[in-house]
């Protein structure tokens, strides 16, 4: 094996040594284990990593200095916030259901802990390697659902209880374009397991699926519901601070809040991560002379683009109101991404020279004609001219 | 002086204000009310301000504005204060625009004594006045962005360019905010060769930044969809209100103080005044960008016709001023609309009533006709869009 | 087309962002307190304090308690008790002067109205002080500082005063010596009256 090779292995090859020193009986379980733990300090440390690059990068769009007190550049940061977090007090309402004020967060982290098991994330790295792991990614990031009715009912608190409804009512609207917007890959590619849909985008970047047509709608419908999914802005509704109804975030403080915070940032990066996964070739250089590198690098810088990508939007946009949120979820993209599926399968039964400008033919119209269907619900639509007196 | 109060024997009752109404304004009954205040401590209330807002879903059905936690007795303190004393308290009236606050007070003052101050004076009051109406421009849009929930990012460029301008204001006057600078009869002190020319430099650079923050927002989608047909005022009403400024032009009247009254020396610059047609709160929003511009054409011409002189009239003694009996009504075109200031003197070191009529605290009487069928999010865009200043509003 | 707004207003922040680190002067304006401080301006001011002229605080303070200050300071923060020498009479020099701090809005009103140039505007913006209420006042010791430290925070204000005062003390001196040589001239006609010298009055300093 060259260097590269070792070194593109050594997380596998590690596990392999850890694996074998224990007897033979618990090496299943022992490897599960390890995977498990690897996960969590891997994404750990990028969540600590994309806290800083959020504040940093955000304040230099906003032309300011990030945090670069603690630490040189602001390094530290994000061990300063672990530590204020951890020492803060932990109210819990008084008649609040305590049961479920605990198991809130937990069962919010735990499955965007467990979605990252089924990402491939290099060659060989994918933690769960079974047939069916789209469809377990989906189902889990599902369940996170339920997790945020826990947290407004278990606050005991009106406001809370609405915010976590119409927190809810978000996700679920903006989980049909996102399941629909990834439907059209399996069409493609025949299967429901992330390794082989990595293994079906050629090596190439232009063989990867963003660069279709249907792809690249795919891809924008599912980058902006993975927004909404994890909350963040334009879509940070639940979150946000000048809303009346305070969202389902309001009784918790201490490490229960830093818990809500780190549930939101993995979402985010194993929504990103499946992103990588259908329509950006996974662990895959973009061409196959750069390929000696290692699989895991390409699929984390890719990871960190898309992250970047998110904070440049949370910088730019203003935020959207409830009810043109839910406008946006159900008239613009679920019916955008029925359309994409039928021209996906219009790709894929005709040679291309016929699937893509039929394609184009008909996805860029209906964008058009979506948006003025959208624009033309509000009572003033349409440019605007000034006049002037005197 | 009548020591028993007056008899009203006829006077109408008062008809107690009622917060829940029992049925709708269209007839209907409304369904469970929910009643909120959005107390005192907000994020998105430019100071301190509370409304009692009723909600019907998520529909506002009534609003009550409750101010007057940053009471000051601004007034009163007008009436045992000398008259050069009460100038720093203007300064504190609308803290964003305290040049135009001192302008307006001295305009009364001055209209009290029959003063008239100097050419050069007047140029420097002009440029300083709409120096003031930049800086509270671009600030208004970051605050309504900010409340809108773009993360501070408008605001933050809004800030980086005010900074420039309070520079400024910091080399003339002596203070950034707080700037004390007009007197009777003139201004404080002079502006030397080299402050005009850096408010050359800024006026030079100003419609860049302009163009940059436009292409942030005017045609961001988001922001148009949370601010067209948002809070509608209509001329009518508009006019029916007292609403001045940016508000009223909004709404499609075109009335501004320094067209209509001529005051100072503001029939010598050839600017527009724009106006709106819908008077929703993207009109409002557009219509200060357009006023900017416009004050960037008033700076430029200024600041090159300037003439030397006296910077105050010569006889004029602000220390032991007394005005004449009498009363004088002081008004200007501040940013955020009629800035007049009242007074009735009775030949004291002191006016006898001093009454200030707060731009803010007329455009807010109509919060709650702009805000009745929409929604909680939208009430806070409304009321970002009015440009309040609790300053102002409670004196 | 739909979504262009956006696509320039990502531009924009982009735009911003790459401008921090190319032209940091232009956009990114952060001064870091307390490493960095940034130059005042000359006419910045913020609290009062009291010119001596020399070395000595207490004999060169140019104030003389006429208590103008005090009077116009509109949310009186000045208490000013003056001195009075051994048969009562007051001895243009303040006993007590006393500023609060915690009231002083720095309008420099009294600073504007002092017809002997003694109070002026301070650019110290550094005075915290343990004590809510003790602590913020300033008297007579803390206030007075020297016409150099004047000069060296506000060079042109006080070399003009400077320029004004010596006109002033030199006007003074003529008028005087006029006044004595008229006076002597008087004393020395009438030889049989008893000649009274007069003293000619020193200025107030």
């Amino acid at each position: 094996m060259t260097i590269w090779e070792s070194i593109d292995q050594a997380p596998v090859s590690l596990k392999h040594w850890l694996v074998g020193l224990l007897p033979a009986a618990v090496q299943w379980l022992a490897s599960i284990m390890i995977s498990g733990v690897a996960i969590i300090a891997v994404f750990a440390t990028l969540f600590a990593v994309a806290v800083l690059l959020e504040r940093k990068g955000l304040g230099r769009m906003q032309n300011r200095y990030g945090p670069n007190r603690v630490g040189p550049w602001g390094l530290l940061q994000p061990v300063a916030d672990g530590i204020k977090m951890l020492i803060k007090e932990d109210i819990v309402p008084h008649q609040a259901d305590k049961v479920l004020h605990l198991l809130a967060p937990v069962l919010l982290v735990a499955p965007a802990l467990l979605a990252f098991s089924v990402l491939p994330m290099g060659r060989g790295l994918t933690a769960i390697d079974f047939d069916l792991g789209l469809l377990l990614f989906f189902a889990i990031g599902a369940s996170t659902e339920l997790s945020v009715f826990m947290a407004g009912w278990g606050s005991h608190n009106k406001y809370s209880m609405l915010g976590s409804l119409r927190a809810i009512a978000q996700m679920i609207s903006y989980e049909l374009p996102l399941i629909l917007a990834a439907v059209p890959v399996v069409l493609l590619t025949g299967t429901l397991s992330t390794d082989q849909i990595v293994a079906a985008q050629g090596s190439m970047f232009w063989q990867w699926h963003i660069c279709t047509p249907w792809g690249a709608f795919a891809f924008v419908t599912f980058l902006v519901c993975a927004l909404a999914e994890s909350n963040r802005s334009p879509f940070d509704l639940p979150e946000a601070e000048s809303e009346l109804i305070a969202g389902h975030l309001t009784e918790y403080s201490g490490f229960k809040y830093a818990l809500f915070f780190m549930a939101e940032y993995f979402g985010m990066m194993a929504i990103s991560g499946l992103a990588i996964t259908l329509f950006l070739g996974g662990w895959q250089a973009p061409l196959p002379s750069l390929s000696f590198v290692p699989g895991w690098f390409w699929f984390f810088a890719k990871l960190l683009v898309l992250i970047w990508i998110f904070i440049w939007v949370r910088a730019t946009l203003p935020r959207l109101r409830a009810d043109q949120l839910m406008d946006l979820a159900w008239k613009f993209f679920l019916p955008l991404a029925l359309l994409n599926l039928v021209v996906a399968a219009i790709c894929a039964k005709t040679p291309a020279w016929i699937g893509w400008p039929a394609a184009l033919v008909l996805l860029v119209p209906s964008v058009f004609g979506l948006g003025r269907l959208l624009r033309g619900t509000r009572p003033r639509g349409g440019k605007r001219i000034y006049q002037y007196a005197e | 002086m009548n020591s028993e109060p007056a008899k009203l024997e006829n006077a109408p009752l008062a008809k107690p204000y009622e917060l829940r109404p029992k049925a709708l304004a269209d007839g209907g009954q409304p369904g469970e009310l929910l009643e909120i205040s959005m107390g005192p401590q907000h994020p998105s209330t430019h100071g301190v301000f509370r409304m009692d807002v009723v909600l019907d879903g998520e529909r506002v059905v009534k609003l009550k504005p409750v101010f007057g936690y940053l009471h000051r007795n601004h007034e009163k303190i007008g009436e045992n204060t000398t008259y050069l004393g009460s100038m720093p308290y203007t300064d504190r009236l609308d803290y964003f625009c305290s040049l135009t606050s001192n302008w307006a007070y001295a305009l009364a003052v001055e209209k009290l004594a029959g003063l008239q101050a100097p050419e050069r004076a007047e140029y420097i009051r002009v440029i300083t006045a709409e120096l003031t109406r930049l800086q509270n421009h671009i600030s208004l849009v970051g605050f309504l962005l900010q409340d809108m929930g773009a993360s501070g990012t408008p605001l933050m460029y809004a800030f980086r360019e005010r900074e420039k301008i309070l520079d400024l204001f910091e080399s003339l006057t002596g203070a950034r905010m707080m700037c004390n600078y007009m007197r009777f009869g003139g201004v404080r002190c002079d502006a030397t060769a080299d402050w005009i020319s850096r408010v050359l430099t800024l006026v030079d650079n100003y419609p860049r930044f302009l163009d940059e923050y436009e292409a942030l927002l005017t045609s961001n989608e988001i922001v148009v969809a949370r601010t067209q047909g948002v809070g509608v005022l209509s001329k009518e009403l508009a006019i029916s209100a007292g609403i001045t400024g940016p508000c009223l032009r909004a709404s499609g009247v075109g009335y501004d103080v320094r067209k209509v009254d001529h005051y100072s020396i503001y029939d010598r610059f050839p600017f527009r005044v724009p106006v709106g047609e819908h008077g929703d709160c993207y009109d409002r929003y557009m219509l200060r960008i357009l006023e900017a511009r416009e004050s960037v054409k008033i700076l430029h011409q200024a600041v090159r016709e300037i003439p030397g002189g006296d910077f105050i009239d010569p006889k004029v003694r602000a220390k032991g001023f007394k005005a004449k009996p009498g009363e004088a009504y002081g008004r200007i075109e501040a940013p955020k609309g009629e800035l007049g200031f009242y007074l009735i003197s009775t030949g004291g070191a002191s006016p006898y009533r001093y009454r200030v009529r707060p731009p803010s605290l007329i455009n807010l009487t109509v919060l709650e006709d702009m805000c009745l069928g929409h929604t909680v999010a939208d009430a806070i865009a409304i009321f970002g869009s009015i440009d309040i200043v609790l300053g102002e509003v409670d004196r | 087309m739909l979504g262009t707004g956006i696509l320039k207003g990502l531009a924009q922040t982009a735009l911003n962002l790459v401008g921090t680190f190319r032209k940091p002067a232009e956009r990114l304006v952060t001064v870091q307190y307390p490493e960095q401080k940034i130059t005042l301006k000359e006419n910045f001011r913020t609290i009062p304090f009291l010119v001596y002229d020399g070395d000595d605080p207490e004999k060169g303070l140019r104030c003389t308690a006429c208590k103008i200050c005090e009077k116009e300071c509109p949310p009186q923060c000045i208490l000013i008790e003056p001195l009075r020498d051994a048969n009562g009479k007051l001895a243009k020099h303040p006993k007590v002067f006393d500023v609060d701090l915690a009231i002083c809005m720095n309008c420099g009103i009294c600073a504007e109205v002092c017809p002997f140039d003694s109070i002026k505007m301070d650019s110290v913006y550094e005075i915290t002080a343990d004590d809510r209420f003790a602590g913020l006042i300033h008297h007579k010791e803390q206030l007075s500082k020297s016409n150099e430290y004047y000069h060296s925070i506000k060079p042109t204000e006080a070399t003009e005063v400077d320029g004004r005062l010596a006109e002033e003390q030199r006007k003074a001196d003529e008028s005087a010596k006029a006044k004595a040589a008229k006076a002597a001239a008087a004393a020395k006609a009438p030889a049989m009256k008893p000649a009274a010298a007069p003293t000619p009055e020193s200025p107030a300093p």
